[in-house]
């Protein structure tokens, strides 16, 4: 076999692998791996620095199509194991493939501490809302009422926000799009741009199990009136300039308002800081249909890593000492036998 | 016996010669027992004794003051010739409570010396340990010799210069105690003396009053020798090769022993943990040595810990976890991952008792299934277990040597008594470990690049992320032979099952025969020991065969799988017995492999055998 990278990647082909891809034709998944082999060459990453970790499920399979380094682990663990892989090599640039279920519900413990100690690495969580892989039963974040194999009369527990979750966990860059949009490439390259953990909630047609459960809003007919992209230092404005998102201070709420003749300053519109995390917090629960979806980056406010905390502690601590084991063993309160003892 | 305490005095003042001795100090899990029995220990080591100690504490950090499970007690065997046990049964109990003693002096030899606080025998402390009567005057203590008197007034008096407040000056008890204990056994008080100096470096008063203490304690002694049923003893120095010796813990060896094997394979080590008894001890030690190369990584729980490690394996460096019984169930799933993707590993495990929480703090030998079966699928994977605390170092360095050369996690199995307990160590010479140093592969070699190509040993290539011309991807799904892609075809499923398990197998090519420790082949009946059973094992047969009996001790370290010869060594005894802290693993795996009709001998009472129940069970299985 001849060299199979390219030194210097240029093209999206160069980011596809020689692997038949075994997604349901229709799925969204396809929709999100061209996107992010099409962002790859915009990056400055290159493809052997390039390290994508999987969980478990049908978005999981993902690092099998890109020609990069790739890890396909077990259910849940994709952010332990990248944690790992980050703290022994920091150059790597790491990126975390997950679902609902994997990073919800049996890997929601890793992805909140990941998020919390910040590790330099992007999440792409793909929601469809549903276990797709093992044919169809409800996630954590299906809708109460959700039928299922395993919730024939619909579910009854609440769904989690994905956003809102991480957040809470103390991300320090949130964002969210869907399969389909001709954003998510723009969100995937502001997530990159981030030093830190970056998290990505990528709202996912899962078209045998939970087909369009996101048209209310991903539908492009009507989509100016559905979905709100945020910019940063731009006003929260959609349907064509017509409404927006203002502050509603007493109840220290969001409400839609409307604006006339293009002027949303009086119409009390906020202009989008991506690192105001109050509103951050209100923007991840805004609930859709009193609000439009909210979608891009919606904050994004680096703080210091936990692997460039890790490496600066042992470099510190390592500073003026030298690794002599030998030394090191024969410290301390030690006693000698001496030459001519009797022995055993 | 190896407790030879010597009763006959040989005049008054010289101190009477003893072989080995065995004390026990017992006291509320605030007295500082385990602290006094540590400092014990240093002495005996500095006094060139040879010496077995035996911590046994509580799961409770600070259980109510004065009940019974607050006890919290230390004892060590020490002696002028080669010890290996902690020790049956106590010469000298130190009981600072009526807890103490009510929970201890059960185990004490007959006519041996009970030293007690009468200071803390109060009604109250009494009812506490469920006494209707005072033991020093209902009679019930009449087979030992009592010393009783108030320790706690004593302590008091001696720190009296000091302006302590009560409380703190009760605390310098321990050192009144361990003062006592020194002159008892014709001890050097200095490095105790320079430990405290250094301990309250920050507090010269705390160090003036524990001296004060400690000299108090050591002065009692001198003036209690002439009136009452205190001696002085001295045990001499044990032989021994020459050379620098240290004390060492189990938990301490592994560590050291895992950096020496991180060096010898030219690898950065990535340690992932979670805190648990008794296996946080590794994490701490480990997490000092940053200058070694070492991240150390307290992990949200315990499936990060492994998965970490496995990813900074996947990365290039040396992976290592370690837990205790609960902890390894935990880590289960992530482990058939390292045996899919090929990834070298080390997971330590300070075995406990079980199963579910069990007994946290006590020892025992009841994960050799988990080790060998535990896993889901055929999952073979390398075991090594460590007889004692010295012997942990080079188990493992072993460990990593196996784990690199064989690209596969391997379980190094240790347990509650060999983490804690400590023995002397005469340093070991580094240069005398021979280097493992591992080759990434770092280019596309002849014929082309296959990530699950093999070469003699079947070791697959480690390639770091980050190396041009190597790209791949790898999970758990069952892989191509040789290519490493998904595969789930019949005959390829059959193929890459019988090479991981012929892998693993062949790890027995790169292992010494099985010796036999005592004895030889053909003897009349072996006893078969793995991990800390050891030491029991070792001179219940010494015994034995000075009695004439014909009986050999066969010790296994290589777990799985097993050294080549094992089959027909224990096939040359007539009678196979097995003792473990079980209810019979190595047993039922030795008769699976070998078809030996080996016989168990099992305790499960979260104590180390003693050498008087191994010696029982070589008798019984002759009679």
């Amino acid at each position: 076999m001849n060299d199979m990278t390219p030194v210097k990647a240029s093209s999206p082909k160069d980011w596809e692998t020689d692997q038949e891809v075994r997604w349901c034709p229709g799925c969204g998944d396809y929709a999100i791996l061209k996107a992010v082999q099409r962002t790859m060459p915009e990056l400055g990453s290159t493809p052997e620095n390039t390290v994508f970790i999987s969980g478990i499920g049908c978005s999981s399979r993902f690092p099998y199509y890109m020609e990069t380094y790739g890890f396909h682990t077990i259910h849940g663990r994709a952010p332990a194991i990248a944690t790992g892989v980050k703290l022994a090599n920091p150059d790597l640039d790491v990126w975390i493939i997950t679902g609902d279920g994997d990073a919800l519900s049996i890997g929601g413990n890793h992805t909140m501490h990941l998020l919390r100690r910040n590790l330099d690495c992007q999440i792409m969580l793909f929601n469809n809302e549903i276990y797709g892989l093992t044919k169809g039963q409800y996630s954590p974040t299906s809708r109460v009422g959700t039928t299922s194999p395993s919730t024939p009369y619909g579910s009854v527990d609440r769904p989690a926000t994905p956003c809102a979750f991480a957040l809470g966990a103390g991300a320090r860059f949130v964002a969210r799009g869907f399969d389909v949009s001709k954003n998510l490439p723009e969100v995937l390259k502001a997530a990159h741009a981030h030093r830190g953990a970056a998290f990505i909630e990528i709202f996912q047609n899962c078209i045998v199990y939970n087909k369009d459960v996101f048209e209310d809003f991903a539908a492009p007919k009507g989509a100016e009136d559905r979905q709100l992209w945020l910019r940063n230092g731009e006003p929260m404005l959609f349907a064509k300039g017509e409404k927006g998102i203002a502050l509603d201070a007493d109840a220290l709420t969001l409400k839609v308002v409307d604006v006339v003749d293009g002027d949303w300053q009086s119409a009390g519109v906020i202009v989008h800081d991506v690192t105001n995390r109050s509103v951050a917090h209100m923007l991840v629960e805004m609930r859709f249909g009193e609000f439009p979806m909210a979608l891009g980056v919606l904050y994004d406010d680096p703080r210091p890593t936990f692997n460039d905390a890790v490496i600066a502690q042992n470099e510190s601590a390592s500073a003026g000492k030298t690794a002599d084991l030998g030394k090191l063993l024969a410290k301390g309160q030690t006693w000698t036998v001496e030459e001519g003892h009797p022995e055993t | 016996m190896a407790t030879a305490f010597k009763e006959e005095n040989t005049g008054a003042h010289t101190p009477i010669h003893s072989d080995a001795v065995v004390v026990r100090f017992a006291g509320d899990s605030g007295d500082g027992m385990q602290l006094t029995g540590g400092q014990f220990t240093l002495s005996s080591a500095l006094a060139g004794n040879d010496f077995a100690t035996f911590p046994d504490f509580p799961a409770e950090i600070r259980a109510p003051q004065g009940t019974l499970f607050g006890v919290s007690a230390f004892q060590i065997n020490f002696g002028s010739q080669a010890i290996d046990t902690a020790g049956d049964q106590p010469d000298v109990l130190v009981a600072m409570n009526p807890a103490a003693l009510k929970t201890n002096v059960g185990s004490l030899r007959e006519g041996g010396l009970i030293i007690a606080d009468t200071g803390e025998f109060t009604p109250r402390n009494l009812d506490k340990a469920k006494y209707t009567t005072n033991p020093f005057e209902d009679g019930s203590l009449a087979k030992w010799k009592v010393l009783a008197f108030d320790i706690s007034a004593l302590t008091m008096e001696s720190v009296k210069p000091y302006g302590l407040g009560n409380k703190e000056a009760l605390r310098c008890k321990n050192m009144w105690t361990l003062g006592l204990a020194l002159w008892m056994f014709d001890r050097d008080r200095q490095p105790i003396i320079d430990w405290l100096n250094a301990k309250f470096a920050k507090n010269q008063i705390l160090a003036d009053a524990n001296i004060a203490a400690l000299n108090a304690g050591h002065a009692y002694g001198e003036t209690a020798e002439l009136s009452g049923p205190l001696k002085q003893y001295h045990v001499d120095a044990a032989p021994a090769p020459s050379g620098l010796y240290r004390t060492v813990t189990g938990a301490e060896s592994i560590s050291y022993g895992l950096v020496a094997g991180a060096q010898l394979a030219g690898l950065k080590m990535f340690f992932g943990g979670y805190p648990i008894t008794p296996a946080s001890a590794i994490l701490h030690h480990l997490s000092r040595l940053k200058e070694y190369g070492i991240t150390t990584f307290q992990a949200e729980d315990e499936i990060a810990a492994i998965c970490s490690a496995i990813g900074a394996s996947y990365a290039g460096q040396l992976g290592v976890t370690s837990s205790s019984g609960p902890g390894i169930a935990l880590k289960g799933e992530a482990m058939g991952l390292a045996i899919m993707t090929e990834l070298p590993l080390v997971i330590v495990n300070s075995q406990r008792g079980g199963p579910s929480t069990g007994l946290p703090t006590k020892t025992e030998q009841s994960d050799l299934y988990q080790a060998v079966y535990g896993r889901n699928g055929d999952a073979p994977m390398p075991v090594i277990a460590a007889r004692s605390p010295v012997d942990a170092f080079d188990c493992a360095v072993e460990a990593v040597r196996i784990a690199v050369e064989y690209m596969t996690p391997v379980m190094l199995l240790t347990d509650g008594y060999i983490a804690n307990a400590a023995e002397p160590w005469k340093v070991p010479d580094l240069a005398s470990y021979k280097p493992f140093p591992v080759e990434f592969l770092e280019s596309v070699p002849e014929g082309g690049f296959k990530p699950y190509a093999r070469d003699h040993k079947l070791k697959r290539p480690w390639v770091k992320p980050g190396t041009p011309g190597l790209l791949h991807r790898i999970g758990g799904i069952e892989k191509e032979v040789d290519t490493g892609h998904i595969n789930y075809a019949p005959a390829n499923h059959q193929a890459m099952t019988d090479i991981r398990s012929a892998k693993v197998n062949g790890v027995a090519d790169s292992i010494p025969d099985q010796l036999v420790e005592q004895g030889a082949k053909g003897a009349k009946i072996a006893v078969v020991g793995w991990g800390s059973t050891y030491g029991p094992i070792a001179q219940a047969v010494r015994r034995k065969r000075a009695e004439g009996l014909d009986v050999a001790h066969v010790h296994i370290r290589h777990i799985w799988p097993m050294p080549k010869n094992l089959g027909e060594v224990l096939k040359s005894f007539d009678h196979i017995i097995v003792p473990e802290m079980n209810t019979g693993q190595l047993k039922t795996v030795l008769r699976d492999q070998f078809l030996v009709d080996a016989k168990p001998v099992n305790k499960v009472s979260g104590q180390p055998f003693t050498i008087a129940e191994i010696e029982a069970a070589i008798e019984g299985a002759l009679s």
